[in-house]
C-alpha cells in the first residue's frame, strides 16, 4: 500500500546469543507522526539503526516508498530521504553551526572532487546556495546567532536544536528521531513538540523514539510499544495508555492487573 | 623435494614461524589491553639481542641473556610511561603517529649505541656447525632453543593469564577497562605491565633467534609487520590462534623462498596480509563480527 | 572561508617566492635554490598526504613508495631503449603518435625512449591503481590497517626496487632526461635552467596548492571534515564515508608520485634511498609539524625541514631528529606548530578550520 511511506516486516537482528529485534512489523503512514516507545533495552534504537542503515539486519525486510531498502548503507538511505538524529548528540564539534548545517545539504548536491577542486562557476552558485539555505534553516529555528560559533561550544539544548535542523537540511521525506527530548527541559520540550508537529505539517513525516510521555501524548497520531524486541502494542496514544500489555510492562503486574478490573 | 629437503624446511619454517608468532602476542596483549596497535613492537626483538650481544662480552651467555630481557622490561615499560600515557584518549592516528615515533627512536637509538653492523649471539649449545640429525635433514641444535623458547613463553603466558591474579587482572582490563578499575584494579599499572610483558617475550625471542638470522638494528620494521600479519591472521587479540597462524606464515615464507629469488621474501607476508584485509579481517580463527574494528559497520 | 581571501596567502607566496629568488641571486647564493626546488617537490609528497591524515583521518606509512613509483616509472620509460624493436608494429604506433622519440645518450648512440609526457601519464596511471588496489579492500577498516598496508607496500616497494635488474638494484637508473615542457621550459637539473627551475617547481606547487585549498573549501572538503569529526553523523547525512576516503586515498598518492616524476627528471637519476620506510616517516613527521589538517604549515615545513636536511643540518641524526620531532609533535602540539592559541585570526586564514 503506497500510503504507508515506510513498511518493516519481520525484521530480526541477533548481537551474539542476544536477540534485540524480533519479528518487528511496523507500518508508518504517510505524514503521520508516529512514537515508538518501550522499557529501556527494548530495542528502539536499534530499530533505528536496522531502518537507517548503521546496522544490517538478520532477517526481514525494510520498504520505504514501496521500495526496499534492506541493508541499504546509510548513505544511500539519506540520499532517498530519510535523515535521522541520535540518542546522543553528533555534531561535528569543531566546525561552526552554519558548517554543520551545510554538510546536511550534502545528499542535495553534487559537486565532487573535480569540481572541488577546479573552483568552476557552477560551483560557487551550488556553495552559494548551499549556505544561503542553511542559513534560512537557522534562521527558521531561531538559531541564526549561533551561525557562526563553533558546535561544541553551544549550550546542551541549543546543540540538540543544531542536530535537528541538520537533519532537516537533507530534505527528508521521513525524519528519524531518536530520543529528541532526552536532557531538554520542560520549556525545551513544549517548544520541541511545537516544532515536529510544524515539521509534519510541511510534508515531513516523523518517527520518534521517546520516553517523554507528554510528548508522545502530546503529538503523536500512533504509536507502537516494543518490549523485549518485540512490538506488543499499537494505537492511538489514548488507546496505549490504557493497554495493560502497557502498562505492565511499564509499572508492573500489580498496575496491570488494577487496570483491568 | 625429497624427505630430507622438506624436513629441513619445515623445521626452518617452523623456527622463523615461532618467532613471528611471539611477536604477534606481544601485539596482541597490548591490543587487548589498550587498543593500540604497537609499531614498536618489531624494535623490542632488537633491543632484547643487541643488549646480550654486548653483555655476553662480559657475562656468561645466560646471565646475559637475562639481563638483556630485564633491561628491554625497563625499555619497553618506560616508553609506555613517557609516551603513550600522555595520548591514552586520542584518535588512532595519534596513536599509530606516536607509536611510529617510538619505534624510529627506539632504531635510531640502536643505530648510535650500536653501529649498522650485523651482529649476533654466539649459539646457545653447540657452534654453528654442529648439528642434529633428523629423518636425514640436519638442523641446529638452536632451532630446538628456539621452538623451546617460544614455547615455553606461549605456555608461561597462558598459565600467567588464567591462573595468577594479575593475569586475570589484565584480562579484565582487555574485557572491560572500566568494570576492571570499578573492581579496584589499576588500569594504568596493567597498561604499563602489558607493554613490559611484551617488551620481555620480544626481548626473550629476539635473543633465541639471534644466532639463526643474525641482528641488525633495522631489522625491527619488517619483524613488526610479519608479527602484525601474524596477529591478524589469526585474529587481533586471539593469541593461541597466532601461535597457528606464525608456524603457517613461517612454513608458508619458507616454501616460497625456495621456490623464488631470496629478495622477494619480505614480499610473502605482505601478501599475506594484503589478503587477509580483503577478505578475511577478522581473521581466520576469530568469528566475532568485524564491525568492531570497522569505522562504519 | 568563501571568496578570494583564501587565496591571499597564494599570491602573498607568491610575492615571498619572487623575494626569495632575487634576494638569493643578488646575495651570490644562487646554489640554495637547487635544494629548494627539490624541496618543493618533496612538498608536493607532504601536500597529498596533509589531505589525507588531515582531512580523511588516515595515516599512510607508505607514501615513499607512491613517490617512487611515480619516479621509476617515468625514469625507466625514458630510458629505456627500444632502438631494437623500432620498427615493430606498436612502436612504430607509438612514433607516429610522438609518444617516442629519439635522441642521442652520452655516449652518442641512438636511443628510443619515450618522452617524458607519456611518461609522466603513465606513472599517474600506474600509481593510481596501485592505490585502488591497496585502498579498496583496506579503507573500510579502522586506521591502523592501512597504516600497516602501507608500510608494507612502501618495503615491498623497496625491495622490489633493489632486487630488479632494470630498476638498477642499488644503483637506481640514472640519465634521466631532462623533462621539456613547453616552449623553452624544461625541468632540467643542470645549473644553466636552475632559475627556470626554481619557479617552475614553485609554479607546479602553488598551482596544487590552489587546488587543496579550493578542494578543502568545498562540498568534499567539507564532507571530509565531518568524516574525521564525526564519521556517523556523516554517514548518516548522505555522505559516502568510503568513497571520500578513498578518493582522498588515491589522490594523495597520485600527488606523491607527481612529486615522484619531476623530482627524477630534475636529479636525473632515482634510486632506492627515496624508498626507505625512514621517508615515508619523515613525511609524516612534517605534516604533523605543519598541522595535520593544515596545507600551508605542511607545505611550509615541507620546504623548510627538507632543505634543511638536504643541507645536512641534521648531520647523521637525521632520521632520529624527524622521529623526536613526530612524537613531540604528538605528544604536545598535535594541531602542529603553527597553530598557537590566540592568533584565531591569522591561524584561521592560514587552515580553513579543520580542527581547534
Amino acid at each position: 500500500m503506497i500510503d504507508a511511506i515506510l513498511e518493516t516486516r519481520m525484521l530480526n537482528r541477533f548481537f551474539g546469543g542476544l536477540q534485540a529485534v524480533k519479528d518487528v512489523s511496523l507500518r508508518v503512514p504517510r505524514g503521520a507522526i508516529q512514537a515508538v516507545i518501550g522499557p529501556n533495552g527494548a530495542g528502539k534504537t536499534t530499530l533505528f539503526n536496522l531502518i537507517a542503515g548503521t546496522l544490517a539486519p538478520h532477517g526481514g525486510e525494510v520498504f520505504f516508498l514501496g521500495r526496499s531498502i534492506t541493508a541499504w548503507k546509510p548513505h544511500a538511505v539519506a540520499g532517498l530521504g530519510i535523515a535521522r538524529t541520535f540518542q546522543t548528540t553528533k555534531l561535528f564539534p569543531y566546525m561552526t553551526v552554519l558548517e554543520n548545517i551545510m554538510v546536511g545539504r550534502h545528499p542535495r548536491t553534487r559537486s565532487g572532487f573535480l569540481a572541488g577542486m577546479l573552483n568552476l562557476p557552477r560551483t560557487w552558485r551550488e556553495e552559494r546556495e548551499v549556505r544561503a539555505r542553511a542559513l534560512a534553516i537557522l534562521d527558521d529555528l531561531g538559531l541564526a546567532e549561533y551561525a557562526s560559533e563553533t558546535a561544541a561550544n553551544l549550550p546542551f539544548g541549543r546543540q540538540r536544536l543544531v542536530e535537528f535542523a541538520r537533519a532537516l537540511a537533507t530534505e527528508p521525506l521521513l525524519l528519524l528521531l531518536d530520543e529528541p527530548a532526552a536532557g531538554l527541559n520542560i520549556y525545551e520540550t513544549r517548544e520541541l513538540a511545537e516544532l515536529i508537529v510544524r515539521i509534519r505539517d510541511r510534508g515531513v513525516t516523523c518517527l520518534v523514539v521517546e520516553h517523554d510521555m507528554s510528548l508522545v501524548m502530546s503529538i503523536s497520531d500512533d504509536v507502537v510499544v516494543l518490549d523485549e524486541g518485540r512490538t506488543i502494542a499499537e494505537g492511538p496514544p489514548r488507546a496505549i495508555q490504557r493497554n495493560p500489555e502497557v502498562i505492565r510492562i511499564y509499572l508492573g503486574e500489580d498496575h496491570a492487573a488494577a487496570r483491568e478490573s | 623435494m625429497n624427505l630430507a629437503q622438506v624436513v629441513q624446511y619445515c623445521l626452518s619454517g617452523v623456527t622463523v614461524g615461532s618467532v613471528y608468532a611471539v611477536v604477534a602476542i606481544g601485539f596482541n596483549i597490548i591490543y587487548s589491553t589498550t587498543g593500540i596497535i604497537n609499531f614498536a613492537q618489531g624494535e623490542f626483538l632488537i633491543v632484547g639481542a643487541m643488549t646480550a650481544i654486548s653483555l655476553s662480552r662480559v657475562v656468561p651467555l645466560p646471565i646475559a641473556v637475562l639481563l638483556a630481557v630485564l633491561v628491554t622490561t625497563v625499555v619497553g615499560g618506560l616508553v609506555e610511561r613517557v609516551f603513550i600515557r600522555r595520548v591514552r584518549d586520542a584518535s588512532i592516528l595519534r596513536l599509530i603517529v606516536i607509536t611510529i615515533g617510538v619505534s624510529i627512536l627506539l632504531r635510531e637509538g640502536m643505530l648510535h649505541v650500536w653501529d649498522e653492523k650485523v651482529r649476533s649471539l654466539p649459539y646457545f649449545s653447540g657452534t654453528e656447525v654442529s648439528s642434529i640429525s633428523l629423518l636425514g635433514a640436519h638442523i641446529s641444535p638452536q632451532v630446538l632453543w628456539v621452538l623451546g623458547v617460544c614455547a615455553v613463553i606461549v605456555a608461561g603466558l597462558t598459565l600467567f593469564f588464567r591462573f595468577t591474579l594479575t593475569g586475570r587482572a589484565m584480562r579484565a582490563c582487555a574485557d572491560d577497562r572500566m568494570a576492571a578499575r570499578l573492581c579496584g584494579i589499576n588500569d594504568s599499572w596493567m597498561v604499563t605491565l602489558s607493554f613490559m610483558l611484551s617488551a620481555a617475550i620480544g626481548a626473550l625471542a629476539g635473543c633465541v633467534i639471534s644466532p639463526v638470522t643474525q641482528t641488525q638494528y633495522d631489522m625491527g620494521a619488517p619483524l613488526a609487520i610479519k608479527g602484525f600479519t601474524v596477529a591478524i591472521l589469526g585474529g587481533l587479540g586471539n593469541s593461541m590462534a597466532a601461535v597457528v597462524a606464525g608456524l603457517l606464515l613461517g612454513l608458508l615464507e619458507t616454501f616460497m623462498v625456495s621456490q623464488m629469488a631470496v629478495a622477494y621474501k619480505e614480499a610473502v607476508s605482505i601478501v599475506v596480509l594484503l589478503l587477509v584485509l580483503v577478505f578475511r579481517p577478522s581473521g581466520l580463527f576469530n568469528r566475532r563480527e568485524v564491525s568492531a574494528l570497522r569505522t562504519a559497520p | 572561508m568563501t571568496g578570494p581571501r583564501r587565496y591571499w596567502p597564494v599570491v602573498a607566496a607568491a610575492i615571498l617566492v619572487v623575494t626569495l629568488q632575487i634576494a638569493l641571486s643578488v646575495c651570490d647564493a644562487a646554489y640554495y635554490m637547487t635544494q629548494i626546488t627539490m624541496s618543493a617537490y618533496y612538498a608536493l609528497v607532504v601536500i597529498g598526504l596533509c589531505l589525507l591524515m588531515g582531512y580523511a583521518g588516515q595515516a599512510s606509512l607508505g607514501h615513499a613508495g607512491f613517490f617512487a613509483v611515480g619516479g621509476y616509472t617515468s625514469a625507466v620509460l625514458t630510458t629505456c631503449n627500444l632502438v631494437a624493436w623500432r620498427d615493430t608494429a606498436p612502436i612504430a604506433w607509438c612514433r607516429s603518435l610522438g609518444l617516442v622519440f629519439e635522441r642521442q645518450d652520452l655516449y652518442g648512440r641512438a636511443v628510443l625512449a619515450f618522452s617524458p609526457w607519456p611518461a609522466l601519464v603513465a606513472a599517474l596511471v600506474v600509481t593510481g591503481l596501485i592505490a585502488l588496489l591497496i585502498g579498496l579492500p583496506v579503507i573500510r577498516l579502522r586506521g591502523h590497517y592501512l597504516a600497516m598496508a602501507t608500510l608494507g607496500f612502501g618495503l615491498i616497494i623497496y625491495r622490489i626496487v633493489l632486487g630488479a635488474q632494470t630498476l638498477g638494484q642499488a644503483d637506481g637508473i640514472s640519465s634521466v632526461p631532462p623533462f621539456r615542457l613547453i616552449a623553452a621550459l624544461q625541468v632540467n637539473g643542470r645549473p644553466l635552467y636552475r632559475v627556470q627551475n626554481y619557479y617552475i617547481a614553485w609554479a607546479v606547487v602553488l598551482v596544487v596548492m590552489v587546488l587543496a585549498i579550493n578542494l578543502v573549501h568545498s562540498r568534499i572538503g567539507r564532507a571530509l571534515r565531518s568524516i574525521h569529526q564525526n564519521e556517523d553523523a556523516a554517514h548518516s547525512l548522505g555522505v559516502n564515508t568510503y568513497r571520500c576516503k578513498l578518493a582522498t586515498f588515491v589522490l594523495s598518492a597520485l600527488l606523491a608520485a607527481l612529486g615522484g616524476v619531476l623530482l627524477t627528471h630534475y636529479n636525473g637519476s632515482i634510486g632506492p634511498s627515496e624508498v626507505t620506510v625512514m621517508k615515508s616517516v619523515r613525511y609524516v613527521a612534517i605534516v604533523a609539524v605543519g598541522g595535520m589538517a593544515n596545507l600551508w604549515g605542511a607545505m611550509l615545513m615541507g620546504i623548510l625541514l627538507n632543505f634543511l636536511s638536504l643541507r645536512g643540518v641534521f648531520g647523521t641524526y637525521d632520521d632520529a631528529v624527524f622521529g623526536a620531532i613526530l612524537i613531540a609533535m604528538m605528544l604536545f602540539a598535535p594541531q602542529g606548530v603553527l597553530r598557537i592559541p590566540g592568533r584565531r585570526a591569522f591561524s584561521s586564514v592560514l587552515a580553513g578550520r579543520s580542527h581547534d
